[in-house]
């Protein structure tokens, strides 16, 4: 079955990135650049993963957008990922309450 | 010099393990609307480990993409993985035996990386696999959970859940812009260049997982191009 072979491409591939480092390296990366580009990239993957999807996340405009800021809010005043998280997911889950009972 | 036991690492997981309970759920719950069967999705978190990859390779999935799609996929987001797993190379104790370091490296998240790296001191083996035991057990049972169990939730409940793992990558994103100039550059060219290539019709043609993989690779070159990292340290 296809899911399957999906499925051992991806632990195949993530744990190979992760073993072959820890099990083979012995020097220091010392390429600007490079370790420029190692360092931003989770960060440019969350970024483009995150927006737009974050905004088509719940099935509906509204409570996604009420999720999102309050994802924001939270996230600048630097809350931990889980209370993050939850608070995204209880705006959005008031916000559709409260739309849908208008 | 101070090492560390199997039981300080269960301990320094326990919050990890927690988190990734909720947050798993919620990946599970957003997966399953997918259309990706809940037993496999059990079987990818317990594998995986890691959730931006997980996210993605189940949209690669559900779209029924290549899977030299979804290996370029999986590399492009998890190559911090490498550099986490250079990283720690560093501070592995002396007895620290291959065959160890490869049971070892299964572990490797960000949350792992950011509590053993920042950890004084030497890190043992038994200190890694205690580190890494609950978070892998909240990982796979919050999939489970939600696999199986998001359905009883509300409609209103569960569709609100799909915006949690978003929220989860917001938590990592808005801290990470305020701290640099470089993060936010590299999220707000990543961000930009995946608009265009989504919603240019030019670039139809280009499925999510090649999307995310160009632009990525765009935001991350272009910070470290303007913004080069002090050199000495790569941490992620």
């Amino acid at each position: 079955m296809k899911l399957y072979l999906y499925l051992l491409v991806m632990a195949g591939v993530t744990y190979l990135i992760r073993v072959l480092p820890l099990a083979f390296f012995r020097k220091r990366i010392t390429d600007p650049f490079l370790l420029g580009v190692l360092h931003y990239m989770p960060f440019a993957v969350l970024g483009t993963m995150t927006v737009p999807a974050i905004f088509t996340a719940t099935g509906e405009p509204v409570s996604a957008v009420v999720g999102f800021l309050a994802a924001l809010l939270l996230g600048l005043k630097r809350r931990s990922l889980v209370e993050v998280a939850l608070a995204a997911t209880a705006a959005a889950y008031v916000t559709s309450l409260v739309f849908g009972l208008l | 010099m101070e090492a560390y036991g199997y039981r300080e690492g269960l301990r320094d997981g326990l919050p990890i393990g927690l988190g990734y309970l909720s947050v798993s759920f919620g990946f599970a719950i957003w997966a399953v609307k997918q259309g990706i069967p809940g037993l496999v999705l059990v079987l990818l978190s317990g594998t995986n480990l890691t959730s931006a990859g997980q996210v993605a390779g189940v949209t690669v999935m559900a779209a029924g993409g290549l899977l030299v799609e979804l290996a370029l996929t999986e590399l492009v987001i998890n190559l911090r993985y490498a550099l986490m797993s250079v990283t720690l190379t560093q501070k592995l104790s002396p007895g620290f035996s291959l065959p160890k370091r490869m049971a070892a490296a299964f572990f490797i998240t960000d949350e792992i990386f950011a509590v053993s790296s920042t950890r004084k001191g030497l890190l043992t083996f038994p200190y890694m696999m205690g580190l890494g035991c609950l978070p892998w057990i909240g990982w796979t049972l919050g999939t489970a959970l939600g696999a199986f169990a998001g359905t009883l939730l509300p409609a209103a409940l569960s569709a609100a859940l799909g915006i949690a793992i978003y929220g989860m990558f917001m938590a990592i994103l808005v801290p990470g812009a305020l701290e640099e100039r470089g993060v936010l550059l590299a999220v707000c060219a990543s961000v930009g260049l995946g608009l265009i290539l989504r919603y240019v019709p030019l670039f139809g043609f280009l499925s999510e997982g090649f999307v995310i993989i160009l632009s990525a690779v765009f935001g991350a070159c272009v910070a470290a191009r303007l913004r080069p990292v002090p050199t000495g340290e790569g941490e992620a």
